[in-house]
């Protein structure tokens, strides 16, 4: 019997003490569990930092995923609900010889801009939605990106 | 108080009211044995191998229910040390490793006997701890006491670089500790509690299952009171040994992959599993899909973790399971009927009467089930029972009338070769008016024979007893069932002279082939006081039964063996 698997945001608030990342990244590896996207930063003015991890699995799964980052010792917080706003950043590198302005016009569909400008290629950079990110990634291939870069989701619960 | 790193270490030690500490010195800790040398507070042991400091610090540690202490070199060292921690860490045992590390400046470098420590350990602590600075040791030692006794108990370890140990600052050791992200919920939801007392109320067949959390949480009187007061029976773990006396009319006995047929029977009818402080574990549960088909499940456990991990429970109970029972004895005592339950305890009399644990004494061999029942009958309440891994660990869990929590020390959860040796040592040293016996076998042994040389020098006389088959049994087993007797690498038919080797540590040695010469070497071996080694010559082909085949229904048991 195969559980459904579904994508999954969860959002842990930890100790801004080192070691913290591979107690996590270890807990993820250690017991099987899938990382798609890992991103962390300290919250401002506070002793914690904020990790936006997206995972996979089945209810049961990311349950005891929650539960056993709950065990960690610097765990403070760990959100895991439907209801998190989530954004994504990416960086786009372009050949200078595609359409400048069709480059423009789609890049700021996507809440985005040309952030550099080199005498072979440009950079453009966008953040949305992880969906609309996968969207606009889709679209901006026929300008023949030499390079792509996501960070990876950063949340918030409403 | 300004004071070293390494004073800093032994203050603590004193201040959390350690007694002993069992360790192996090496460079990058020399500074904190320097201080050991000056003090006269706790005793240290030095065991001859550091995975035998971790493991007589478990054994310690499970004898008392205190935290064990031990304390290890850098590198090697340290790396020595890590089955322990792993050990430990499977078991829920309480224990604080503190290890050396190389300088704080030769961090990174390759130094001579560096390892990245707190990178290794990880995975197999509760939580660890590289010290930087000093001025952290006292909360940081502080803490890991504090972590390691409470919620679900586990191995804390502490690395401290030598430039650490040797770097004055204050100590402060605050009587109290507050850990802002660490908070274990100890007190049942009084609401969960009500609707399991009211669903045991409505069930015809309960069955208690009794986990090793009740022996870490000191609730075996509790539970006792609970099932002679409701009259549900019980099935132990592994790790729960002892929980019940061996001959209360309500315990079945040990459940799973070698319980007996009735445990596992009516783990296979009950409408209702108790689970306390049990995890089901593969061993038990055999396959998941079959486990207890016919129940509701109640679970206590302090770690909310354990809970629906495996199997689903309908009553949650996250709690200390001493203070889940004193919610739920009350409530008990009103609601609940002792005379619902009796044509479950006759369904459960059947089963006993219809495969009851037992063997067949035949040939001239001595038997290991009968040199297992033998010592409980010599020694019974009197002794504290050590085991290794193997087959010889499967029969003692089976046949041995434990009367009482914490007499039982046996390595469950990571199943390590060479623990039970060091183990009875800590036993002993916990409790020295007691006989501590190590049930092995001849392959476990010598993966820690060296220890003998630390129980002669510290007058710890454990009585190792070998069940010798002159195989590496339970993989032989295993061959034999599964892998067309093909017995790959277990035949270990060339030994050693037990008996000089005991000797040769200062130690006594008997080699016993009948019945009588056993009474009388284990007689000889209490009166002597001194280490010994019973190298017991049994029946080499016996096998653990009755079994449940890896991934197998508990329900569908090997009852016995026929040579094809």
């Amino acid at each position: 019997m195969m559980e459904q698997t579904e994508r999954r945001v969860i959002s842990v608030i930890v100790m801004n003490e080192a070691s913290v990342l591979s107690r996590i990244a270890g807990l993820f590896s250690g017991r099987g569990y899938n990382i798609e996207s890992l991103t962390v930063a300290p919250i401002p003015e506070s002793k914690y930092s904020r990790i936006t991890i997206v995972t996979a699995g089945s209810v049961r799964v990311v349950e005891q995923i929650t539960k056993q980052l709950h065990k960690l010792i610097p765990v403070l917080k760990v959100y895991e609900h439907a209801d998190l706003v989530e954004t994504e950043m990416a960086l786009v590198k372009i050949p200078m010889n595609e359409s400048l302005g069709d480059i423009e016009a789609l890049t700021h569909a996507y809440n985005g801009r040309i952030v550099n400008v080199g005498s072979d290629t440009m950079i453009v950079m966008i953040s949305d939605e992880p969906m609309r990110v996968n969207h606009f990634l889709e679209a901006i291939k026929r300008f023949h990106p030499k390079e792509i870069v996501r960070s990876g989701s950063v949340a918030l619960e409403r | 108080m300004q004071i070293s790193g390494a004073q800093m270490v032994i203050e603590a030690l004193i201040a959390e009211e350690v007694e002993v500490v069992f360790g192996y010195p090496g460079g990058a800790i020399m500074n904190v044995y320097d201080e050991i040398y000056k003090q006269r507070s706790f005793q240290h042991i030095l065991t001859r191998h550091e995975q035998a400091a971790v493991h007589a610090a478990e054994g310690y540690a499970k004898a008392t229910g205190k935290v064990g202490v031990a304390m290890i070199t850098s590198g090697p060292g340290f790396t020595n040390g890590v089955t322990g921690l792993a050990d430990a860490y499977m078991d829920s045992i309480p224990l604080v490793l503190i290890s050396g590390q190389v300088p704080m400046s030769l961090i990174g470098t390759d130094a001579f006997q560096e390892i990245d420590a707190v990178g290794i350990s990880r995975p197999c602590t509760k939580h660890n701890y590289l010290v930087t600075d000093a001025a952290d040791l006292p909360r940081i030692l502080k803490e890991a006491f504090y972590i390691a006794r409470t919620g679900r108990p586990g191995p804390v370890h502490v690395d401290i670089p030598k430039d650490v140990t040797a770097q004055i600052a204050k100590f402060d050791y605050s009587k109290e500790v507050e850990l802002e992200t660490y908070k274990p919920t100890t007190k049942g939801n009084t609401r969960q509690i009500k609707k399991a007392i009211d669903a045991i109320a409505a069930s015809k067949r309960p069955l208690l299952y009794l986990g090793g959390g009740i022996i870490n949480a000191n609730a075996a009187e509790l539970v006792r009171e609970f099932s002679k007061m409701t009259q549900i029976p019980a099935v132990e773990t592994f790790m729960a040994r002892g929980t019940l006396r061996y001959d209360d009319p309500l315990l079945i006995s040990m459940l799973g992959m070698h319980g007996s047929y009735a445990a596992n029977m009516a783990m296979s009818e009950t409408d209702l599993v108790i689970g306390l402080g049990a995890r089901f574990d593969d061993r038990v549960t055999g396959k998941l899909s079959e486990f207890a088909k016919n129940a509701q499940i109640i679970h206590v456990d302090i770690d909310p973790a354990s809970i629906s991990k495996l199997v689903n429970a309908h009553f949650p109970i996250v709690g200390d399971v001493k203070n889940v029972l004193e919610q739920m004895i009350p409530l008990a005592q009103e609601q609940i009927d002792p005379k619902r339950y009796e044509s479950w305890h006759n369904t459960i009399a059947n089963f006993n009467k219809l495969h009851p644990l037992s063997y067949k004494e035949e040939g001239d061999r001595l038997k290991p089930q009968w040199v297992v029942e033998r010592i409980g009958q010599l020694l019974g309440d009197g002794a504290n029972i050590s085991t290794d891994v193997g087959q010889h660990q499967m029969w003692t869990a089976q046949f041995y009338p434990f009367t009482r929590p914490r007499q039982w020390v046996s390595s469950g959860g990571l199943g390590t070769m060479g623990f039970g040796f060091p183990a009875a040592l800590g036993v002993k040293r916990a409790d020295m008016e007691r006989v501590s016996i190590n049930i092995t076998g001849d392959g476990s042994i010598l993966m820690n024979i060296q220890e003998l040389m630390t129980a002669v020098e510290y007058k710890l006389p454990v009585i190792n007893v070998i069940l010798n088959n002159n195989f590496l049994g339970m993989v032989r087993q295993w061959q034999t069932l599964f892998y067309d007797k093909r017995h790959s690498s277990t035949d270990l038919s060339m030994q050693p002279d037990f008996v000089k080797l005991a000797e040769a540590f200062g130690g006594v040695g008997y080699r016993v082939n009948t019945k009588e010469e056993f009474d009388a070497a284990l007689k000889d071996a209490v009166e002597k006081n001194v280490v010994a080694i019973i190298d017991v010559v049994v029946n080499r082909f016996e096998n653990v039964l009755p079994m449940v085949p890896a991934g197998g229904s508990l329900f569908n048991m090997m009852l016995e063996y026929k040579e094809k």
